[in-house]
């Protein structure tokens, strides 16, 4: 597919190098030469310098022959006009990043009267996913699959845990947990663990199960899930504001510590049931007198990503609570995974995640039957979520009949309304969805997984 | 350093250069096995076969070797890159030069690796005194070497071997000619392969005009295949090895002017071809393209006229390019002076060999008068258009050092004027015009150093011949002039000066940067 990348962010950045590795042909518009420059150094994808939302440049980019524009610079104006204009010349696709809570509301409109195909706001993304971990506070992170009806869970093997020491198989015969366990990522080697795996404490563990077992799997290992009740944010910028917003109507009580006094009263006429301080969230004596010790959850949400990290660290002295650290620059990756931290978002990961699900599944009209795909392990391992076509050899056989290749797991079965975590004797059929989770694989066919049989 | 990779990159550039041997190696059975020659030369086509069998076996063999074991870590970074394109085309040159050595064609191994670094980097010097008696698949080995030289081989590999991702850029970059390299296409992999294609189609197209040579009289037959093959191979890659020894002076009028036509095509940068077939014409005629016409038809226009004033009456001697079966070649008339129409045509066939750094020959232009030899040492320096296969300075270098002292000169006259310098009305970065002044000082450096060395040798006596042997080598021409001007060779150097010069051929296709970094001891170390 031919995709223009508007905008050397981050985010673009990113996509490029992932979009690029998936076999289309990027070309990046940015104003700065210099960031060309180095992009197209560093990955396989045409640069041009321009802007982006001239004609000229656009027809530069060959936006005649485009599939798709994604615009991805840091300001929303330039963003929407990018798309304008991509649409009034090309018969492409768009996608614009808008962040500001202004346009927020006016999504549906944009989308409907401008034609965008997909307007992503990295703030309320971002939201969503902390919502979602508030909802299960033992998960590091929760992916939906199959519009919710299953979900992929990764949580970090507390030592105190009684499934220590037990090996995978065990699972279902002890604990009678209909759950699977995908991947364990243990001092960064990415395992997917057979039967007679043992697990250690601190593994990082993903699981795929519907949400009801998943919960009576973590009350089974001693993983305490008791949803949470009040929480308190540092912080009150817009991801706070699109935070509480999807918070309103799930009885959980805020908090939000602010320092600026009119965002403070900005928050609290917008939300009148939370609870709004205007303090310092540095300030150690004023977090333990707001209930730090006893609140189930504490979200640093602030702008600077050093002053989340360090409340985060603090915080994190009280082990009951469930810690959510926002941070903005993706480059302290590697640093954070050191620091222990619990759940840590990045708002620019999540968009560029979102953006490449939805190229998967516009390629996915061309030919590969991909529906979703996630990774679970970054550059590792990935779990895509396939629908089986009529005649596909892996309806041959129950799963025990089958010759997969190696590192390749079939982690759900989707048939109709009801979920199956499969197990030998399981049949897959013609009109399921099939998630797999993959090692070092490009799958892009379900009949992919197995192994090539020489007779044929 | 990923001393694996430059390893296992190496090993294929050898099962590859094992494959461009299947191209003489065909040569060879056709006019062995088949028997289509005369007698005489049915032994020397068997033996030139089993020499290329044999230098076959052992570049599949230490191909095999070094490919054996493949890398993990695949990354590389830009000094991988440039030592990859500068071992490599040694690698090219030293096993390519095997075949030559092994069928007694060249006996020396000095003077074959001359010959084959001469042909890979399409210069077209020639060590050789009597080009015809070689075995016919030893010359279309040499013609070869051209066509593959030309466009760049590490481009080649990469248009066929998914070697990896973005990294590959560097490759092109230190391979490619020209201040910046761009793709065509966003995946690197495609813009190689569509640059192949460009190249390889109008390789094709030449080769099949060239079949319509209706011959230049009854006797003086018309151009074969085997020649017409050869011809467009080495007009293709601009190099300019010929397959007789008057090169083309010996054929039609109608051959001199579809080569002449066509060296001009190949030393326009190839990318415009793309963006005429893509109907982008304002971008395909480009600053660039219109100075590189220009500067033709200006030199054309000037030799015309000062060769078709001259009186060579007293110098018939020398004008002539005797070739070994003693027929001599010069289409000067009775009363020592050209007719106006081989006069153009002369002038337009130099010009265009010298511009696009061919090396064909028709006159001996070392003989013709001083302004006309000077426009052509001035030619030999600016070269063709960046990207295309030609050699020298390349035109949008010499456009941004003229454009740089325009700009010099006018900050002398308004010390406070903010200035670019734009190209198509695009400005320049500093960073590129940097560059190009860097590039600029290392050429000349560089030159007088290898004319240093050149001087030491006593088969030179006097500066032209020196000076131009530097010139005609780092600039990728082939002919020079004095000693080793068109109807002379490059045979009576010493073996020092042979191998010095051909460091130059190779750096100076390469240009320069690749080979001095070999020579830089902190490329060699650990990071």
């Amino acid at each position: 597919m031919n995709i223009i990348i508007v905008g050397c962010s981050k985010v673009g950045e990113t996509l490029a190098s992932q979009l690029g590795k998936e076999n289309n042909n990027v070309t990046m518009i940015d104003l700065s030469s210099e960031k060309i420059n180095d992009i197209t150094t560093r990955y396989d994808v045409m640069g041009i310098v321009g802007n982006g939302a001239t004609h000229t440049t656009l027809v530069e980019a060959g936006i005649d022959s485009a599939d798709l524009l994604i615009a991805v610079t840091d300001s929303d104006e330039l963003n929407l006009l990018c798309c304008m204009i991509a649409k009034k010349t090309g018969k492409c696709r768009v996608i614009a990043r808008v962040t500001s809570p202004e346009y927020n509301a006016d999504i549906p409109y944009l989308k409907d009267e401008l034609g965008l195909e997909m307007i992503i706001n990295p703030e309320f993304a971002a939201a969503e996913e902390i919502a979602r971990v508030l909802r299960f506070p033992s998960a590091m992170k929760i992916e939906t699959f199959g519009k919710g009806r299953v979900e992929l869970l990764t949580f970090k093997l507390p030592d105190s845990s009684n499934l220590v020491g037990m090996k995978v198989k065990e699972v279902v015969t002890k604990l009678k947990s209909d759950i699977l366990i995908c991947t364990v990522d243990r001092d960064g080697e990415a395992y997917i663990p057979n039967g007679d795996f043992t697990f250690c404490g601190k593994d990082v563990i993903s699981i795929i199960a519907s949400p009801r077992k998943a919960s009576t799997f973590f009350k089974k290992i001693n993983f305490a899930v008791h949803a949470v009740k009040d929480v308190i944010i540092a912080g009150g910028d817009e991801l706070t504001h699109y935070l509480c917003d999807l918070l309103k109507s799930s009885g959980i009580s805020i908090k939000i510590i602010e320092k600026d006094a009119e965002c403070c009263d900005e928050l609290c006429s917008k939300f009148t049931d939370a609870t709004v301080i205007n303090g310092d969230y540095a300030d150690q004596e004023l977090l333990e007198e707001e209930g730090l010790k006893n609140t189930d959850a504490f979200l640093a949400l602030t702008k600077h990503d050093e002053q989340n990290i360090i409340i985060s660290l603090f915080a994190k002295g009280f082990d009951k609570t469930k810690i959510v650290t926002k941070i903005n620059r993706n480059e302290y990756e590697a640093i954070i995974k050191h620091l222990d931290l619990d759940t840590a978002i990045y708002p620019k990961n999540i968009t560029a995640d979102i953006i490449v699900r939805y190229v998967r599944a516009m390629r996915n009209a061309i030919g590969s039957n991909v529906e979703t795909m996630y990774s679970i392990i970054p550059d590792k391992v990935e779990a895509s979520e396939f629908s089986v076509r009529e005649g596909s050899p892996i309806t041959e056989a129950p799963l025990a009949g089958l010759r997969f290749k190696s590192d390749v797991l079939v982690a759900a079965i989707l048939r109709g309304r009801t979920v199956i975590i499969p197990r030998g004797h399981d049949v897959i059929k013609a009109g399921d969805s099939v998630i797999i989770v993959s090692k070092h694989r490009v799958l892009r066919d379900i009949s992919d997984i197995l192994e090539t049989r020489r007779d044929a | 350093m990923n001393y694996k990779m430059i390893r296992y990159t190496l090993g294929w550039l050898l099962l590859f250069e094992a494959a461009f041997l299947t191209v003489p190696l065909a040569t060879a059975i056709t006019y062995s096995v088949m028997g289509t020659v005369n007698p005489s030369e049915y032994d020397t086509e068997w033996w030139s076969m089993y020499s290329l069998l044999i230098s076959m076996g052992i570049c599949i063999g230490m191909g095999i070797l070094m490919t054996v074991r493949k890398p993990k870590n695949r990354s590389l970074y830009s000094r991988d890159g440039l030592v990859i394109v500068a071992l490599g085309w040694i690698f090219l040159s030293v096993f390519g030069a095997i075949p030559f050595v092994i069928s007694g064609a060249i006996p020396n191994y000095i003077d074959a690796l001359f010959e084959t670094a001469s042909g890979f980097s399409t210069t077209g010097s020639s060590i050789i005194p009597a080009v015809e008696e070689l075995p016919k698949s030893m010359l279309m080995w040499r013609s070869f070497t051209h066509w593959v030289g030309g466009m760049g081989v590490l481009v080649f590999i990469m248009a066929f071997l998914p070697l990896g991702g973005a990294q590959n850029l560097h490759i092109m970059r230190a391979e490619s000619p020209g201040p910046t390299v761009s793709k065509l296409v966003p995946k690197m992999r495609t813009t190689a392969l569509i640059l192949y294609l460009i190249y390889f189609i109008l390789t094709v197209a030449m080769f099949i005009i060239l079949l319509f040579d209706p011959g230049t009289d009854a006797q003086n037959g018309k151009m074969t295949v085997f020649e017409a093959l050869n011809t467009a191979f080495a007009t293709a890659g601009t190099g300019g090895f010929g397959i007789i020894n008057d090169s083309l002076g010996g054929f039609s009028s109608f051959a001199q002017i579809v080569v002449t036509v066509f060296m001009l095509i190949f030393s326009i940068n190839f990318s415009s071809y793309y963006l005429l077939y893509k109907r982008r014409l304002k971008d395909a005629f480009n600053l660039e393209i219109r100075i590189f016409l220009l500067i033709v038809i200006i030199a054309i226009a000037a030799i015309t006229l000062n060769i078709y004033f001259a009186d060579f009456s007293e110098s018939m001697d020398e004008m002539v390019i005797t070739n070994s079966a003693g027929e001599i070649s010069s289409d000067i008339g009775a009363d020592g002076r050209y007719s106006f129409l081989n006069a153009l045509k002369h002038a337009a066939f130099n010009v265009a060999t010298i511009i696009s750094t061919s090396g064909f020959g028709t006159e001996n232009f070392a003989a013709w008068p001083e302004l006309s030899q000077v426009i052509i040492v001035l030619l030999m320096f600016i070269g063709a258009c960046a990207g295309s296969t030609g050699g020298g300075l390349k035109v949008s270098r010499v456009l941004i050092l003229v454009k740089g002292i325009g700009r010099e000169l006018k900050a002398a006259i308004h010390p406070r004027q903010v200035k670019k310098i734009t190209i198509d009305k695009r400005p320049v970065e500093n960073e590129i015009v940097r560059s190009v002044n860097a590039y600029m000082i290392c050429y000349i450096v560089v030159f007088i150093l290898l004319l240093l060395l050149v001087s030491i040798d006593p088969y030179v006596t006097d500066l032209t011949t020196a000076f131009t042997s530097v010139a005609a080598t780092i600039n990728n021409i082939g002919p020079g002039l004095g000693a080793i001007g068109p109807a002379s060779n490059f045979a009576g150097f010493s073996y020092f000066s042979k191998i010095v010069l051909t460091f130059s051929m190779i750096a100076g296709r390469l240009e320069l940067l690749p080979m001095l970094l070999l020579f830089a001891p902190s490329t060699w170390r650990k990071n």
